[in-house]
Formats: C-alpha cells, sequence, structure tokens
C-alpha cells in the first residue's frame, strides 16, 4: 500500500502529537509530567497535565472526553425503556444504580407509582450495586498505594454480592433490570439467605479491610491530612457522595430526599468525618459499605409481599413536563434531567454524574501537592470514567 | 426509622386537590425579593421542585442571590436546553426516504418548558441546599443570534467546568470565563453537538434497526397479554 504525501504527513503529526503526550517535558518554569491517558495511576483514560517545580505541583490540568459516549444525544433517539440500556453503562461498577433515578424521573412525569414490593427490590438491588462498587474501591485505593493482597481479596468478596445480582437480574455489570412501573422479575427462590450469607461474608471483608488498609501506618501517613478539601469548596464545586460527607456536611439523599425508594422505613445511620483530607473520604466509604450490608439485611428481612409491576400502559409515551431526580449512587449524586414533549422517547436528558463534579475539584486540589500525593488524592475522590464522560 | 429526616414534605398523598408547597413558594420569594423584574417567570410543582426563569443580563446576579440569599449553597449542575424540534425527527424514517439535511423546522415550534421562555436555546442551572431536599432550578433565555449570558464560576467553583461542557455542546458563551477550551470534543470540531440540529451520523448513515426490524408478537393484537408479564418494554 502506498501512502499519498497527506497521508504521510498525517501519519507523522500523529506520531508527532503521540509523543508529546507522553514525554516529559523540561521548560524555563519547571517540568511538565504527563500522567495518562493510560497511566496504571488514572485507572481509566483520564490524563492529568501537571507543572512541578521540583517534587511540587504549582498547577495540574485534567483531561476529559477520551471515553466520551454522547449519551446525552443518544437518549434523543431512544425510546424511554432503552434508555435504561444505556445508563448501565455509565457507572459501570454500580450498574443498576444507574437506571434507578432514570426510571423515577421517568414515572414522576408518569405519576406512576411502583408498588412496594418492587420499590423495595429497587433500594435492595441499589444497595448491592453499592456494596459491589464500592468493596472495590477499597481493593483499589490500596493498589494505589502500593498494597496488592487487599485487590485480590475485594474481587473474591465482591464477587459474591455480584453473583447475587446476577441470580437476580441475569446481568454482572449491566443488569437492565429496572422498569417504568416496577421492576422486570421477582426474586428467585432461596436468594434471600444466600444474600444475607454474602452480607455476613462482606462485613468481614470490611472488618478485615479495616485492619489490613485503614489500620495501616502507611496508609494513614499516606492520606491523612493531605489533599483536604473544606466544607464550602466541596459544596461550591458540587463534590458528592463520601467526597462531600467526609468533609463533614451531612447530607445523604437517601435520608433527606427520598424519592419512591424504601430507605425510610430503615434503621440506618449517615456517616459524616469532619477532616476532609483524602483519609476521611476513604472512611466514610468503608463505614457505608458496612451500613449498606445492614440495609440489605433489613430489607431483606422486612421485604413485602405483592405485586412488582403497576399497570403501565403496553407503550410507553411520557407526558410533557421536566422532572428531575437525584438518587446517592455509589460514587455519589446522579441525577437525570428529563424533558419529555409527550413522546416515545425523552425530548433532552441532563445526566448529572457525581464523577464529573467529583474531579472537577482536582485541579484546585492538586495545587501544591507533592508528586506520590496526586495518586492518593485521585484514588480517594474515586471516579469513574464511564460517570465522568458518559 | 431512625434519623427521621425533619418534618419537611408535607404533601400528603390523598390531600385534597389544592396541594401548596409553603417550603418552595418561601423560596421563591426570596428571588423575586432581590432579583425584582428579573424574575421573568416561576414555576412550581408541589413536592418536586421550583423553576425560576430570570432575564439572560440577571443570570450571573441569579447565581448570586442562590448562593448567598436562599442558602443554595450547592452546586449541582449547569447545562442547557434547545427548545427547537429535531429536524432528523427520532430516525425512525430509513435514510432514504429523507433528504440529507433536511428543512429546519419553523422556528415558532420551539416551544419551552416549565417557566416560559422567548428563545431556542435557554441555560438551565440546579442548586441545592445542603441537608435538604430542596433545589431550584434557574433557566435563563439565550439570544439567538448572540448566544451569550454571565458567568457563574465566580460564585460557584464548579460551574466552571460545567459551562465548558455547555460552550461546545451548545455553543453557548459564559463572559468572564476565560477558560472555555474543549472538555469533551477535540479541539478542532466543528459544530454544537447536542444542538438539534446536529445529526446523529451513525442514525444517518445506517437506519436503527429496532424500529424496521420489529416483528409482530405471535397470536396478534396488544390485549391479550397483560401489561404486569414484564415483557413489554424491549420492542
Amino acid at each position: 500500500m502506498t501512502l499519498t504525501d497527506a497521508q504521510q504527513l498525517g501519519y507523522i503529526n500523529a506520531q508527532a502529537a503521540d509523543g508529546r503526550v507522553n514525554v516529559e517535558l523540561e521548560t524555563d518554569d519547571g517540568m511538565v509530567l504527563n500522567m495518562g491517558p493510560q497511566h496504571p495511576a488514572t485507572h481509566g483514560t483520564l490524563r492529568i497535565v501537571a507543572r512541578l517545580d521540583g517534587e511540587q505541583v504549582t498547577s495540574a490540568d485534567v483531561m476529559c472526553g477520551y471515553m466520551h459516549r454522547g449519551y446525552e444525544k443518544l437518549c434523543e433517539v431512544r425510546s424511554y425503556p432503552q434508555v435504561t440500556t444505556l445508563v448501565n453503562r455509565i457507572d459501570w461498577l454500580g450498574s443498576f444504580a444507574n437506571e434507578v433515578p432514570f426510571i423515577l424521573a421517568a414515572e414522576q412525569l408518569m405519576e406512576v407509582e411502583a408498588p412496594p414490593r418492587a420499590q423495595w427490590i429497587r433500594t435492595l438491588l441499589f444497595e448491592l450495586s453499592r456494596i459491589a462498587n464500592v468493596s472495590l474501591f477499597i481493593g483499589d485505593l490500596a493498589l494505589q498505594l502500593g498494597a496488592q493482597t487487599p485487590a485480590f481479596y475485594a474481587f473474591r468478596d465482591r464477587e459474591f454480592v455480584l453473583n447475587q445480582i446476577e441470580s437476580v437480574t441475569g446481568g454482572r455489570f449491566h443488569p437492565n433490570f429496572d422498569r417504568i412501573g416496577g421492576l422486570k422479575d421477582d426474586l428467585p427462590k432461596g436468594w434471600i439467605a444466600e444474600t444475607k450469607a454474602a452480607m455476613v461474608r462482606l462485613r468481614g471483608f470490611c472488618d478485615e479491610m479495616e485492619g489490613l488498609v485503614y489500620g495501616n501506618e502507611i496508609f494513614q501517613t499516606r492520606t491523612r491530612g493531605i489533599g483536604i478539601i473544606p466544607a464550602h469548596v466541596a459544596q461550591s464545586y458540587g463534590l458528592s457522595g463520601a467526597n462531600l460527607r467526609g468533609s463533614g456536611v451531612d447530607w445523604d439523599l437517601r435520608r433527606d430526599a427520598n424519592v419512591g425508594l424504601a430507605y425510610d422505613q430503615l434503621d440506618w445511620k449517615v456517616w459524616t468525618h469532619p477532616d476532609g483530607d483524602s483519609y476521611a473520604r476513604c472512611w466514610v466509604r468503608l463505614q457505608e459499605v458496612r451500613e449498606a450490608t445492614k440495609m440489605v439485611d433489613q430489607l431483606c428481612d422486612g421485604m413485602p409481599a405483592g405485586p412488582i409491576m403497576a399497570k403501565v400502559p403496553r407503550i410507553i409515551k411520557v407526558p410533557s413536563g421536566e422532572a428531575y431526580i437525584a438518587t446517592e449512587n455509589p460514587l455519589g449524586q446522579m441525577g437525570y434531567y428529563v424533558v419529555s414533549k409527550g413522546d416515545t422517547g425523552p425530548f433532552r436528558v441532563k445526566i448529572r454524574s457525581a464523577s464529573f463534579n467529583n474531579i472537577s475539584v482536582a485541579p484546585w486540589l492538586l495545587r501544591g501537592v507533592y508528586v506520590p500525593d496526586i495518586i492518593t488524592i485521585l484514588a480517594s475522590l474515586y471516579f469513574i470514567l464511564g460517570d465522568i464522560d458518559r | 426509622m431512625a434519623d427521621a429526616p425533619s418534618p419537611t414534605e408535607a404533601v400528603a398523598p390523598d390531600a385534597p386537590e389544592v396541594v401548596t408547597d409553603d417550603r418552595r413558594e418561601a423560596l421563591r420569594a426570596i428571588f423575586a425579593e432581590h432579583l425584582g423584574d428579573a424574575v421573568l417567570d416561576t414555576s412550581i410543582k408541589p413536592g418536586q421542585g421550583l423553576w425560576i426563569r430570570v432575564a439572560t443580563a440577571a443570570w450571573a446576579e441569579a447565581g448570586a442571590v442562590a448562593r448567598d440569599k436562599a442558602g443554595c449553597k450547592y452546586f449541582d449542575f449547569l447545562s442547557a436546553i434547545d427548545w427547537l424540534p429535531s429536524p432528523y425527527g427520532r430516525y425512525e424514517d430509513s435514510s432514504v426516504d429523507v433528504p440529507f439535511p433536511p428543512p429546519m423546522p419553523d422556528r415558532a415550534s420551539a416551544v419551552p418548558g416549565y417557566a416560559g421562555g422567548e428563545s431556542r436555546l435557554q441555560v438551565l442551572a440546579s442548586v441545592a441546599k445542603p441537608g435538604t431536599d430542596l433545589r431550584v432550578f434557574l433557566k435563563a433565555d439565550v439570544p439567538d443570534d448572540d448566544a451569550r449570558v454571565g458567568t457563574w464560576a465566580r460564585t460557584y467553583s464548579g460551574a466552571a467546568w460545567h459551562e465548558r461542557e455547555t460552550h461546545e455542546m451548545f455553543g453557548i458563551s459564559f463572559d468572564g470565563n476565560a477558560d472555555l477550551r474543549n472538555l469533551y470534543l477535540p479541539t478542532e470540531f466543528e459544530g454544537h453537538p447536542l444542538r438539534k440540529e446536529f445529526p446523529l451520523l451513525a442514525r444517518v448513515v445506517k437506519p436503527w434497526p429496532g424500529i424496521v426490524d420489529v416483528e409482530p408478537m405471535p397470536g396478534g393484537d396488544d390485549d391479550e397479554e397483560p401489561a404486569v408479564d414484564g415483557e413489554e418494554g424491549d420492542a
């Protein structure tokens, strides 16, 4: 195959651009350090361009978009039931939780309410998603700091949760199980007992991690007092989830703005931490996994009987209007602003994902830190690339 | 229930027809007091939300009022809505049947949603009161010929990135935000993908099989199966 001149030039330019991305540049005002787009510490294709003065970061820029899939545009050509397939892939570690706020927003517009049993199963799967997501975070966090074993433990124990999700929904990662008006199926036989056994196992995992990771002296010195986010900064950037509660802001949508889920009938606690540093964020997440296992137990015990689908028309048309529902997802607040024009598909969907706001604080937060701390801070902010780029 | 939420949300499901929402009314009053005539229209759905449309020139000030006066210190998101119907519909038709590019819909067919509006594009932002379920959705018209509004980045730091995204996706400029580089799209990208006239090229070159290939259900009519058997929605 012969190349034209233009093709050759394009090829050379592409190579040169690659070179510029991956090379550390020595300039008059310090060094430019590129991390990513493919770098083990960024778990995903996030690129950090840090300007350094010695070992200290003078400014850092975050570049995302390597995985932008244009879900907001794609939603406009899908029908309402089809959208859940798309949004499954936003935060892929806690997929079911992505479906719930969208379905709730559509239900609000249609003025449909899911029957109690469906609400309880939704809450149950929502919390299982949280456990699956955040337990992997704990393992990954340790991996970022150079400890390999916790990552294997996390993958091992997460599997018990994924098995439970799979036996209900048929999908380990992309359940696509939530429907407008209820759920696709009921729980299988014997599932409740298995789930409670898995929760015992996961509580054991939390205890293990608390000693192995959180009690570790190296972990503490690398996270305590590092990457402090004051409460007013957290609110101004719109951080959410453990990043907000780790800064001492006592706000959890599950407690304060519960729409259509069973949280108001459970006995549980919102954890906060006053420090606002990397350790606080990680610590809050660990407590939330524990709290979630307790919630799952209560949900299993108190599961009401009854139908799992409300009466909805076969062809779903959503009346005109606008609705915004946000829920407290594993990564933080996730919301869908749905605009309907009375059609079978949404007119516009704005996806407010947690990681986008959470990572937008990074340029502010990374200023002045030392190079190794970039990694702990990013790990403690905890983002999923699909949740940033959507 | 251990920690009860504050006695909020007094909207009983079986209350009589007139449902009021005092907390959102109070919030609206704060905006009306501080922005005066700049509040053009408002809309409250009891228990669900408060929408306020402000004048374009007062957009930046509305953000400051929300944060400092209304107590909505939490920045949720900022985006925009293009109210023009898509000239491509929802790509139900096969690409050979429709001319490309199709004629643009009439400008008058751009009908805005809650809290009204006159322009085709509107900026939309949501701010919240931490610790509660109260949010305010703020809207402002964006003039058709000069798509620019003031920036919120000085009020809410997090708005800077949202404005970058809105800038590339809708072509709206934010006065005062110096860093409007593309966030997601390549630097040389032409067009604004979330505007309705921007085609979804994948659907233009290949029609969506989900619509043309639907097979009729065995047994014919819809009425035979009740809607609860869980298989709807996949078609």
